[in-house]
Formats: C-alpha cells, structure tokens, sequence
C-alpha cells in the first residue's frame, strides 16, 4: 500500500536566507502509513516543529509538497479547512481556550466548523472526554486542571474533528514527571485503535512501545530513520549515537 | 493565592483597613448635601443646575456607546493583516490622540457639521432636486448631536487602544490551536480573541467612561446645557461662584467616585476569578 501521508522534497525557510536566515527544512521526505506512528526525534532546532506544522499548515512550504490521503496539502488554492480538518494538532502548551469550560473547549470546533448541532457536538465532547478519562471535568475550565489534565482535554479536542492523521509536538516536555504517563497512555490508546499519528517526543519508551518507524532529524535534515529497535539499538549515523547519548 | 486572603502582619487594625480618602469625600459629600438642605441659596441653585443632570449623562453614555462600537472596529482594524486597513485606522487614531479633545470638539461642531451636510446633499441629490427632503445645512445639527460626534470621535481612537491592547494580550498558542482546528480568522476572532481580550481590558474601558463624563463638561463651550453650562449661567448671573462651582463639582463628583469604585470592585473580582 502507498502511503498515507507523503511529505516529499519539503523545503522552509525563515527570514531571508542571503542574510541570515533559517533553513529549518532542506528537503525532507517522509511517508507515513495509514494507522502508523512515526516518532520524529532530534536536536533543539533541527526542524521537527516546522516539518509538524507544515502538515496541516500552519507553516507554508517554499517547496515541495504534502498529501494527506487524496488531498494535497500544499497545492495552490488548497481548501484549508479542510486540511486543518484532515490533521489534529496537539500543542507542547495545550492551548486550551482559556475562557470555556473544557466541555466547550472540545465541542466548539464541531459545531463552528462542522456545523453539528450543538447538543450533539456537547454529547460528543463528553464521550470524547470520558475516553481520555476526565468524565468528572467537563465543566471546570482549563486552569482548573493540571497539566496533564490539560493536556487530554487538548488532545480529545483535535480528536473531536475526526482527524485522519494526529500531530503531536512535544506533548509531554511542558508536563511534570508524575503526569507524562497519563498523556503517554492516552496516545498509546489512540496508536493501538489504529490512528496515524506523527509524534515529536523524547520520550523513548513510548517510542519503543508505540512506534512503528523512528526518524531522527537534524539541521533540517533526516539523518536516520528505521525501526525503534535499530535507531535506538543500532544507530548507524555518527551524530545519531552522539543525540542519544546526550539524552539517554 | 491561599496565604493572601490574610492580611499583611500589622496591617489588619481596623483603622488601617478604612480607605481614609473615601471616608473624607463620602463625609464631605454628606455636609454639602445637610448644608444645602439648610441653606435657601443652595436649594435655588441645585434647582437651577440639577437639569443639567440628564443632559450630561446622556451626552456621555450616547457618545460612550458610539466610540465602543467605533472604537472596537478600529482596534481590530489595528491588529488588521490587511495592511491598508491597518495603516489607515493607525493614521486615525494617531492623528486624533495628537489633538486636544476641544479642538476637536470646535472642528467637528464648526467645520465638520458643514462638511457632513454638504456630504449628506450630494448623496441624496436625487431627492431634494425632486423636493422629497429639505436640503441640508450646517445647523440642521443641533449642539448636542455635533457635542456626541465630536467626543464619539474622539474617545474611539482612545478606547481602541484599549481594545488593541486586549487582543494582543490574548495567549497567541490559543489563536494557533483555533487556526489548527479549522476556525475562520473572523470565527477566531469573535469566538477565541474578543472574549478574552475584553474581559482583560472591562476595568480600562469603565475607566473611560468615568473619563468620558467628565470631558463632557467640554459641550458647555457650545452652549449644549449641561451641568457645566447651566453653572457657568447661573454664576454669571448672581455673582455667587462660590456656591455654583460647589454643587456643580458635587454632581460631578457623585457620578464618578462611585463609578471609580465600581471599577475597583470589577477589578478585583476579575483578578480573583483568574486566580481561582
Ligand atoms: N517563525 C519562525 N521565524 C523564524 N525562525 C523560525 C521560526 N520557526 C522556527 N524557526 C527556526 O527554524 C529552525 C527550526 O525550528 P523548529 O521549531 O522546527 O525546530 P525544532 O526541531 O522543533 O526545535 P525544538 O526542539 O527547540 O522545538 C530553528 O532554527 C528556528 O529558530
Ligand atoms: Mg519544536
């Protein structure tokens, strides 16, 4: 089969590069297939932000191109709501609406965007919420909730959109040590129900458990990619071994 | 946010807790109303003064409630991607908060009620060529309607800065999460960004309208009769300034401490909500 998300050549630049500016991408390719979890690590810097956010646009790309399914992410004119309904964005500072109860917070986007009744967008919410465990929360607002509390909410409201693919950025580097598990096991959840997902996290033992491909960037590059198992176990590339001694 | 609900060490004596300000304007407040009540020559200009009352109030809640709306409009054109917009609205607010608010007051009332109305006949040539509606003139305006537009102009480029603040203090990741899940720029800013930024800026907005009352004072110079007015009037006539300007501070007085103290209760009980 082909893959589901297809990221080719992908390049981005950030201010003007005759003066200074960023290559933060210099042409990465990446396929990624349906139900898989790719786990994107490297360096601060390196790139793994801009390639997460380009999927879904909130980065344009100077060249290259995206497709997520049948649409193509980067063509001229692409329906952007569309693309943003295509791709869940789960944010390292969650980003929950600060000023709705974190019933609204998950069903607002359905209602607005999606034009589902509001009642059925509410019921929906809960659901979503009882999954991710905060059945007891659904009217406190967000800065009621601890950080990993938060961090659940968030990721049942990009669930909310009935998303193809899921994007993590750094997930849990926000959290408290005793909180990451609960935000880890809610994601682990989703990999093993068969969602696509595309994680920039450190955590390595989520990746060993969940990931089927690791991929290591660095300097806007992909260095190394593989199974976790290989990455981490036999990493081939000189500045791979140097990244995971650093972290590990 | 626990600790703080007591207060400071030593600071908790009664005496210490009274704002000793609002005791003496509150007790000066009662011996102007008591003297007045006893006083003959007080009652008369109370009588005389008190009708401006209305006028000012209404003065400055019409006009607050125009340059809200204006001035909402411009604080957002402020924050505008579109970079015409933007550069007009900062062309406007700039140029309107670099004057004195009576020069504007004297250009709106003598040069723009003019202008409007030469704007207002050419747009409806058509009808007054065929008689349907008189042709309008620079006093087809009263004062008073002139004495709104002037301050309605010019509160709306104070107030949107107050509103441009309130967007830009708005968490910029939550406008990214909004984007990220599909919201139209004009659904995350009425859904996301405007809730938000006007809860931060409710307590600077009450400040300008307390503001706004007491730049009304300003329509008396074209003879709109308000309590500044109907003072000046009264002093001129009798002699007793004194006694005039006495009651007209008062009347102004009561309208703004206790709106002023309005405001701090909002602020507090905002804060509180955020700390909660
Ligand atoms: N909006 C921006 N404006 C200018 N430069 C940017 C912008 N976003 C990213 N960059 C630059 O692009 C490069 C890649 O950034 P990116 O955020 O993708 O890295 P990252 O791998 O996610 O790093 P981190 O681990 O610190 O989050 C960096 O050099 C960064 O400074
Ligand atoms: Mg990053």
């Amino acid at each position: 089969m082909s893959a589901f998300v297809e990221i080719r050549d992908a390049v981005k630049t950030f201010g003007d590069p005759a003066r200074g500016g960023v290559l933060a991408l210099d042409g990465v390719s990446l396929d990624v297939g349906r139900g898989d979890v790719v786990v994107i690590i490297g360096p601060s810097g390196s790139g793994k932000s801009t390639l997460l956010r380009s999927v879904n646009l909130l980065e344009r790309l100077d060249s290259g191109s995206i497709r997520i399914g049948d649409d193509l992410v980067t063509a001229r004119g692409a329906d952007l709501r569309r693309i943003r309904e295509d791709a869940g964005m789960v944010f390292q500072a969650f980003n929950l609406f600060a000023h709705l109860t974190v019933l609204e917070n998950v069903a607002l986007a359905p209602h607005l965007v999606r034009h589902v009744p509001k009642a059925e967008a509410r019921q929906r919410a809960a659901s979503l919420l009882e999954r991710v465990g905060l059945a007891d929360k659904l009217d406190r607002r967000p800065r009621q909730l601890s950080g990993g509390q938060q961090q659940r909410a968030a990721i049942a409201r990009a669930l909310a959109m009935d998303p193809k693919v899921m994007l993590f950025d750094e997930p849990t580097s926000a959290l408290d040590p005793e909180m990451i598990k609960e935000v880890l096991d809610v994601m682990t959840a989703l990999a093993e129900e068969g969602m696509t997902m595309l994680v920039v996290s450190h955590e390595m033992g989520f990746a060993r458990a969940a990931a089927d491909h690791v991929v290591f960037m660095d300097q806007g590059r992909i260095v190394e990619q593989g199974s976790p198992a290989r990455v981490f176990g036999e990493p081939v590339e000189e500045r791979t071994r140097d990244f995971l001694r650093h972290i590990l | 946010m626990n600790a703080s609900a007591r207060p400071p060490s030593g600071a908790s004596t009664l005496a210490s807790r009274i704002p000793w300000w609002l005791a003496a304007l509150v007790g000066f407040g009662v011996l102007a109303v008591a003297g007045a009540l006893a006083d003959d020559g007080y009652r008369v200009i109370f009588g005389a003064v008190a009708s401006g009352f209305g006028v000012t109030l209404t003065v400055a809640l019409v006009s607050y409630a125009f340059s809200l709306a204006l001035g909402l409009l411009l604080g957002m054109l402020r924050v505008s991607t579109f970079r015409p917009a933007m550069e007009a609205a900062t062309f406007y607010v700039e140029l309107v908060r670099g004057l004195p608010m009576l020069v504007i007051l004297y250009y709106v009332a003598f040069v723009g009620a003019p202008a409007l109305a030469g704007i207002l006949n050419s747009l409806l040539a058509p009808f007054i060529a065929r008689g349907v509606i008189e042709p309008f003139q620079g006093r087809s305006f009263d004062f008073a309607t002139r004495a709104v537009l002037a301050l309605t102009l010019g509160y709306a480029a104070f107030i949107s800065e107050i509103f441009r603040a309130g967007i830009e203090s708005v968490d910029k990741g939550q406008i990214e999460a909004a984007h990220a899940l599909g919201f139209s720029g004009a659904q995350t800013m009425v859904r996301v960004v405007l809730p938000q930024a006007v809860r931060n800026v409710l307590p600077a907005l009450a400040n300008e309208f307390v503001a706004i009352i007491k730049d009304s004072a300003l329509v008396s110079v074209l003879g709109v009769q308000d309590i500044t007015q109907l003072g000046k009037v009264y002093a001129a006539s009798t002699f007793k300034f004194f006694e005039t300007y006495n009651v007209v501070a008062f009347l102004y007085l009561c309208m703004t401490v206790s709106l002023s103290l309005l405001v701090r209760v909002l602020e507090r009980r905002l804060k509180g909500e955020v700390a909660r």
